[in-house]
């Protein structure tokens, strides 16, 4: 049974000038990991908002644990873990208050529930005399994440959980979101992180408030259209200008140390010969060319590509 | 119940972890008391008096002679006709008239008993209740003087005219005031950026996605501000009577009770303003400045309303500190009881009444 | 490539009381060169990048910026350098054109040569219908990318970047770093941070901090072979891994 439902939802702001999110419609499998991926201003937050019911959609309708968002907000806030885009703890309080004051506003004690979040908890109980606004952003994170479960929630709604946190920590804490998920919580989590992707079950890709693709990361990427390259050289920014001005490359996006290609029409030998050929004639030595599996990122910017 | 604990626990750590509160709340009405109080009530020294002396006899010349010695006073000149009296004080800086009576000496070995008049320019209320306790000062010195020598104690009563303003208005009145004052600004100021800043931090979102309804969030609140406003009465009241001897003439209980009326007005505006604005800084200034000025335009304390043009007044009339002035003024200086203040008592609750209404209705269960 | 040494540090401290946040750090960065300065939270990078700027003062060690040294020489290291950070950069409540006149007027440029040269930092970026908007009206990416023009308006020597790509989609991702490679052709030199781990493959030498100390630095083919690693995404993890230093 999908957990969260959305149908059509739409959502305005200074009365219809700002459209934040357009006609977004998906489900949400129950014990599902499902991942919201896009940049900034996509309408991520709007979505999370109008889902924990602090938001009223301009149209559509959507539910959450079979409620509606709209005339049963009283019973899904008593449901639903949240932790909005800024890690929203009170910085003048200890860990160990923060974490107590949330527990009894959800009705509950941090005993009670204990062996949910004591994975996580352990970490940070070294400082937990320390107050929360002394803590590192990974330290932060995992307290808001604690403060989020601590009533047993049965959807858990994570709002850029890992934004402006470090590599470490935003590995660890997936760890964490895989270890809930074994729990049966039904987690939504958005991120910017094109590379997070891959931890999800399943994906929405969003921008400008319309959803671009919704599969696992898996299908998504094989409904790449073409084969995928990996160039390099010597001089990569100069490469990247160079491609762009031939006219059978049809995309050409720097990725790490590789740029990424695609052909235009034909693509087979010939055509990469022709390719090596051309470059070498531009003075571009130890050129590298292999075929490469693309990633979500790849996909976004084929998506966008096609959308624009 | 347990939750509303752990609320208003939370919002004490609040307070008392932020130094800026801290002074905001404690800091401010001592302050305030303490600039009021000295800077009103300052020894005077060589005030500029008149003496009329009538009776020109040994007693009133040893009177003279004490004024004359006093560093308060310098005797500007001696007048013997009552109708140069006003005259006196209109030519300026003549602070007070002594009149010592005819007959003075013989009265008081004969009588035992006599009377000198003191008139006081109170148009500076404050310096001429001062220069009227020197002189009954003075006076009370002679009389003690002259008791041991005979058998019957002599009584010289001081007769104090104050004229100009009689009701001697600004002494006795910053205290009430000042009560109005810190009490409105602080519950103000305080409620508003205490929940705009969990607006701009976004634990409200955390807490409105909660099984907490929504109200209660306010109401605990709301509560420890409650609180701690009467413990600033309190202090400002200590202040008042042990610092500045302004006596509480009428019922503390009945001044808490109308306090606290004014300080549940005062939370209602605060929740009012936190539920426009949208940051800390916009609660503050509009807090600041939707309070600050017309508390201490319309309030009474500052300006005498009487004075002002009839637009004004009856702006006034919706100011609540109007009402708790004139309450807290017949309480804590005439002495008087519910009786008296029911109709300003009844004002001040409906107002209350009013914004609680609104601001409840007004309160968002969601964002934006 | 042109090997004029742009920054010079050498043990440059800050201390906190007790707490050190910089240890001892000493690299130098080339002119025209695009430097990667990253780290885990809280390993120091914030507080070095300020005494860089000229914007705090270094416990002990030595630094030149631009040929200006970081204690004595403070206002002349700020005429030289640009800042952009993804927090601040441009005022949301002015215009593109009010925001790059203002900037310019900052570093007391010519009203005729502002002029100009708006007109031409609008054409590159394809903004001439948004010159007349709201900044704050833009679209993030935008933002980013006429905040970074800003920050180099005034042709410093070096420009220092804060995190200017959190949040921002992947193509003007993109878009943005063919700008740093356009202004690093021009001879400014590029000092970034980031946590995007791909765009550390961008940069012509990288440097990772963890506890307050540089752990490493070199180029990120280096940097692989060195902790013999797939990508940088591994070199840093294998690096940060073992910071102490978590809760600060």
């Amino acid at each position: 049974m999908a957990d969260v439902v959305l149908n059509h939802i739409s959502k305005t702001y200074n009365k219809g000038e700002v459209k934040a999110v357009t006609d977004v419609s998906f489900e949400v499998e129950k014990g599902e990991l499902f991942g919201l991926i896009g940049p900034d201003g996509a309408g991520k937050t709007s979505i999370f908002r109008v889902l924990t019911t602090l938001l009223l959609p301009d149209a559509g309708s959507a539910s959450v644990n079979g409620l509606d968002v709209v005339k049963d907000w009283k019973a899904i806030r008593k449901r639903v873990g949240y932790m909005p885009g800024k890690f929203s703890l009170y910085q003048d309080l200890t860990v160990e208050e923060n974490l107590n004051f949330f527990a009894t506003v959800f009705n509950t004690s941090v005993a009670e529930n204990y062996d949910l979040i004591k994975d996580i908890y352990v970490q940070i109980e070294p400082f937990k005399d320390r107050r929360a606004g002394k803590l590192s952003g990974g330290m932060k994170q995992k307290l808001a994440l604690c403060c989020a479960l601590i009533h047993r929630p049965k959807v858990l709604f994570l709002d850029e959980p890992t934004t402006g946190v470090d590599t470490v920590s935003r590995k660890e804490f997936w760890e964490m979101l895989k270890r809930l998920k074994e729990q049966g919580i039904t987690i939504l989590v958005s991120t910017p992180y094109m590379d997070e992707a891959t931890l999800c079950e399943r994906i929405a890709l969003i921008q400008d408030g319309k959803i671009l693709s919704i599969d696992t990361p898996a299908q998504v990427v094989k409904q790449f259209p073409k084969n995928l390259y990996a160039i390099k050289s010597e001089r990569m920014s100069q490469l990247l200008r160079d491609i762009r001005h031939l006219d059978y490359i049809d995309s050409c996006n720097s990725f790490g140390e590789y740029h990424h290609i695609t052909f235009r029409d034909e693509d087979d030998y010939e055509i990469q010969k022709k390719l090596i050929a051309d470059l070498n004639s531009k003075n571009h030595e130890y050129i590298e060319f292999k075929a490469t599996p693309a990633t979500i990122e790849d996909c976004f910017i084929k998506l966008l590509d096609q959308h624009e | 119940m347990r939750q509303f604990f752990a609320f208003v626990i939370k919002e004490f750590y609040h307070v008392f972890r932020d130094p800026k509160s801290m002074l905001m709340l404690f800091g401010m009405p001592i302050m305030l008391i303490l600039l009021f109080g000295f800077a009103l009530s300052n020894e005077i020294k060589n005030s500029k008096i008149v003496i009329c002396d009538f009776a020109q006899d040994p007693a009133s010349q040893r009177i003279i002679d004490k004024i004359e010695a006093s560093k308060n006073f310098e005797i500007k000149k001696f007048l013997y006709d009552p109708r140069q009296i006003e005259q006196a004080f209109k030519e300026g800086n003549v602070k007070l008239v002594v009149v010592i009576p005819n007959h003075f000496n013989d009265d008081l070995l004969h009588l035992h008993k006599a009377q000198i008049q003191v008139i006081a320019d109170a148009s500076d209320p404050n310096t001429a209740n001062t220069l009227t306790n020197y002189v009954t000062n003075i006076v009370m010195d002679y009389q003690q003087e002259i008791t041991p020598f005979n058998d019957l104690p002599q009584k010289i009563t001081t007769e104090i005219r104050m004229i100009y303003n009689p009701e001697l208005k600004g002494t006795t009145n910053f205290v009430p005031g000042v009560m109005a004052l810190v009490l409105l600004l602080v519950c103000v100021l305080m409620t508003s950026v205490s929940i705009v800043k969990e607006k701009e931090k976004g634990t409200m979102e955390v807490l409105l996605v909660s099984p907490m309804h929504p109200l209660m969030v306010v109401i605990s609140k709301a509560v420890p501000y409650l609180f701690l406003s009467i413990v600033n009465l309190s202090v400002i009241l200590l202040l008042s009577v042990f610092l500045l001897k302004m006596p509480i003439n009428g019922s503390v209980g009945l001044l808490f009770f109308e306090s606290s009326l004014l300080i549940l007005t005062a939370l209602s505006l605060g929740l009012l303003i936190s539920n426009g604005a949208q940051s800390q800084q916009q609660a503050m200034l509009i807090s600041l400045m939707g309070m600050l000025i017309p508390v201490l335009l319309f309030t009474g304390f500052m300006f005498p309303l009487e004075n002002m043009p009839l637009p004004l007044q009856i702006i006034a009339n919706v100011v609540p500190s109007k009402w708790y002035y004139i309450i807290v003024k017949s309480i804590m200086i005439k002495g008087l009881g519910l009786t008296a203040i029911w109709k300003e008592t009844l004002i001040l609750l409906g107002m209350t009444v009013f914004l609680l209404s609104v601001s409840i209705n007004k309160f968002k269960i969601r964002l934006g | 490539m042109n090997r004029n040494i742009v920054i010079s540090t050498d043990k440059l401290t800050k201390r906190f009381g007790d707490f050190v946040a910089t240890n001892e750090i000493t690299f130098d960065v080339y002119e025209g060169e695009i430097f990667g300065f990253l780290g885990a939270n809280g390993a120091g990078k914030t507080t070095a990048m300020r005494m860089l700027c000229g914007l705090s003062t270094p416990s002990s060690g030595k630094a030149t910026i631009a040929g200006f040294d970081v204690y004595k020489e403070t206002e002349k290291i700020k005429a030289n350098i640009g800042y952009m950070s993804q927090k601040f950069s441009l005022y949301e409540d002015l215009t593109v054109q009010e925001n790059i006149r203002f900037f310019g007027g900052i570093y007391g440029k010519k009203k005729k040569k502002i002029k100009s040269k708006s007109d031409e930092l609008i054409q590159q970026l394809g903004l001439e219908k948004e010159r007349g908007k709201l900044v704050g009206s833009l679209p993030l990416g935008w933002k980013q990318k006429l905040a970074f023009s800003v920050a180099i308006f005034h042709e410093p020597k070096i420009v220092f970047l804060d995190e200017p790509t959190g949040g921002v989609d992947p193509v003007t991702r993109r878009q943005f770093w063919d700008l740093i490679y356009d202004a690093s052709d021009r001879g400014i030199t590029i000092f970034v941070t980031t946590h995007y781990m791909d765009e550390a493959e961008y940069c012509n030498r990288v440097s990772m901090m963890v506890d307050g100390y540089i752990k490493a630095l070199d180029t990120p083919t280096k940097l692989k072979q060195q902790f013999s690693a797939e990508t940088m995404d591994a070199v840093f993890f294998e690096l940060a891994r073992g910071a102490k230093r978590k809760a600060d």
